[in-house]
């Protein structure tokens, strides 16, 4: 098995303590994020809550694993049914928040997606794949 | 839709096959096509062609409709959905929410 990550990437023209508290304030989280139940603490379980999908119940089991304002913020991120492997997430969120020239930079990895072996094929497929899926994941946002 | 790690092996081993998945790519493309349509242009032969085809339906990805003396060929979008089960969701999510919040932060005066 292979894990795969998603990264987003982008300088924000805001200061990191700004940023911070967007991230960490569990009001402003539920502004751009979901609802939660986020304490800015070491160790703490939380969970946020959105709309069911399939037998997912869409609930998202989280405990923060790193918080260290205004720079790193990680926590877990698990989820989904029992009943199909591929289905259920043990993942991991973090942020990074770099001050630079007119902003700061915020990075956020979404990190553990467990792809299985023949993935290879699938990390070697040509940069039109990824057009392919957005485009078939758009169709089936229509659908439904 | 939630899938079976057997059905994501399935699609992945089917898409595994470079012309394959340059045949399913195209499809994707185009929107529908003719197995005529997919031969020409290419250097595959027709027999060739119908067994990808053959594979690509098995898999689930892609849907015949018959017109005439010609079956036409379209994606199957809920196909891909082991693939797009949680990376693409989360791909199309993050973006989305990353956007959010920067239309937040410009908003508060703070």
């Amino acid at each position: 098995m292979s894990r795969t990550a998603i990264v987003v990437d982008k300088v924000l023209p805001f200061t990191a303590e700004k940023i911070w508290r967007a991230l960490t304030n569990s009001d402003q989280i539920a502004k751009w994020l979901m609802p939660n139940d986020f304490v800015p603490q070491v160790g703490q379980r939380f969970n946020f809550r959105t709309r069911p999908m399939g037998d997912w119940d869409g609930v998202v089991h989280c405990e923060v694993l790193a918080c260290e304002p205004p720079r790193l913020l990680r926590y877990s991120w698990k989820g989904g049914s029992d009943s199909g492997k591929a289905s259920r997430l043990d993942t991991e969120v973090t942020w990074t928040l770099t001050p630079v020239e007119g902003g700061t930079h915020v990075r956020m990895v979404h990190d553990g997606f467990v792809l299985p072996e023949n993935s290879i094929a699938y990390d070697a497929m040509s940069p039109g794949w990824g057009r392919v899926l957005d485009r078939i994941a758009s169709v089936v946002a229509e659908a439904a | 839709m939630i899938m079976t790690a057997a059905q994501l092996t399935s699609v992945l081993k089917t898409l595994a096959d470079p012309t394959r998945r340059a045949m399913f790519e195209r499809i994707a493309r185009d929107g529908e096509v003719a197995a005529t349509g997919l031969v020409r242009g290419t250097r595959v032969s027709q027999p060739a062609v119908s067994q990808h085809l053959r594979a690509l339906r098995e898999a689930g990805l892609v849907v015949e409709r018959r017109e005439g003396r010609h079956i036409r060929y379209r994606i199957a979008p809920e196909g891909l959905s082991p693939l797009i089960d949680w990376l693409g969701h989360y791909q199309a999510f993050w973006r989305e929410r990353f956007d959010r919040l920067e239309a937040m932060l410009k908003e508060s005066k703070e």
